[in-house]
């Protein structure tokens, strides 16, 4: 992998660190708000069902963790396990793609 | 006092007289010259501008010929161990191959673009650019940072705090050339993107530089460089 897409992965990171700061607020404050009378099933989908904006904050929420979490992963693997092959970044491209899938499917499963 | 030096065999006792202003080169030199002949270690200048005399003491990478006894000693002890980071030549000397070798990847090396035949090119000292440089130009080369690095440790590719501080003084040089260059050499897993900010190099440098600050702005420069298609 060239020092140019190292770069651009370690932009791709900050970039979606700063949507994720603003995921992650939204997702614990309306936490705390939904826990407030009890959490139930059915009071989620209440909320998220044909809910446009719901899927659309999901969605992005998903796909910034599945760029996110593998990059950050990545320098681990570098630091903790001295991983250097070119099997590592297939192996994280893998991941990022299972998250992106799993994430999807529970954006949409409590869309629809 | 009591010192402890570290050797290939494990750690050596040695028993060394206290005496005023007493430094922790004069107390290696003194177990050389009195007490044990054999014992290596490096040093020229004896007042902070060679950066030849770097070892770890009580742990911590510092320079040996301006680091008081008085300021470190702890219950009447010290230990004197070599460099962090760096392969061990013998007792506490190291090799630096690695560490200047590094310099050199990190584009480090002047690029001009006048000849003799020009004016000197003018600059400012007040100038924002200069001022970047004036704040980083000190290094000595002591190695204390490159073995203060976490980074290094884990990733031996990595460039250090050293070398990309060199890199960055260069980047913000309005005569230099090579900025392109230079700052492809710096980007990436071995270069400024794999610093995790953890500011050790920055804790310990002798000088009080940043290269913490130095590694950052390469950081930005090669952001900008991306966004406009430069890299």
């Amino acid at each position: 992998m060239s020092a140019k897409t190292q770069s651009l992965l370690w932009i791709a990171q900050r970039a979606t660190a700063a949507v994720l700061a603003i995921c992650v607020a939204v997702h614990l404050a309306t936490i705390i708000y939904a826990v407030q009378g009890g959490l139930s099933a059915a009071e989620i989908l209440s909320r998220t069902r044909g809910s446009g904006g719901w899927l659309v904050f999901y969605l992005v929420f998903v796909a910034a963790v599945s760029v996110h979490a593998p990059i950050g992963l990545r320098a681990i693997f570098i630091e903790w396990l001295g991983w250097r092959a070119r099997s590592r970044d297939l192996a994280l491209l893998a991941f990022s793609l299972l998250i992106l899938w799993m994430g999807v499917r529970a954006a949409l499963g409590v869309f629809g | 006092m009591r010192v402890l030096v570290q050797r290939a065999s494990g750690f050596q006792e040695f028993e060394v007289p206290r005496e005023p202003s007493q430094t922790v080169l004069d107390v290696v030199t003194y177990i050389q010259r009195r007490l044990d002949p054999t014992l290596a270690y490096r040093y020229a200048c004896r007042v902070g501008m060679c950066g030849s005399c770097a070892m770890t003491v009580n742990g911590v990478p510092r320079w040996t010929c301006r680091t008081h006894v008085d300021r470190v000693l702890k219950d009447d002890a010290l230990s004197v161990g070599p460099l962090k980071n760096l392969p061990v030549i013998r007792d506490l000397v190291t090799d630096m191959r690695d560490f200047f070798d590094k310099w050199a990847r990190a584009g480090g090396q002047f690029k001009g673009g006048r000849t003799k035949q020009d004016a000197f090119h003018e600059i400012p000292p007040s100038s924002a650019d200069r001022r970047e440089v004036d704040k980083a130009i000190e290094c000595i080369g002591c190695g204390v940072c490159y073995a203060a690095c976490d980074v290094v440790a884990w990733n031996p590719e990595y460039l250090g705090p050293a070398a990309l501080n060199r890199a960055w003084t260069l980047t913000k040089d309005v005569r230099d050339k090579a900025k392109m260059e230079r700052l492809r050499a710096v980007a990436g897993d071995a270069g400024c993107h794999s610093c995790h900010t953890h500011m050790s190099c920055t804790e310990r440098c002798p000088k009080q530089l940043s290269p913490t600050a130095g590694i950052a702005g390469l950081k930005r420069e090669v952001t900008k460089a991306m966004l406009h298609g430069e890299l």
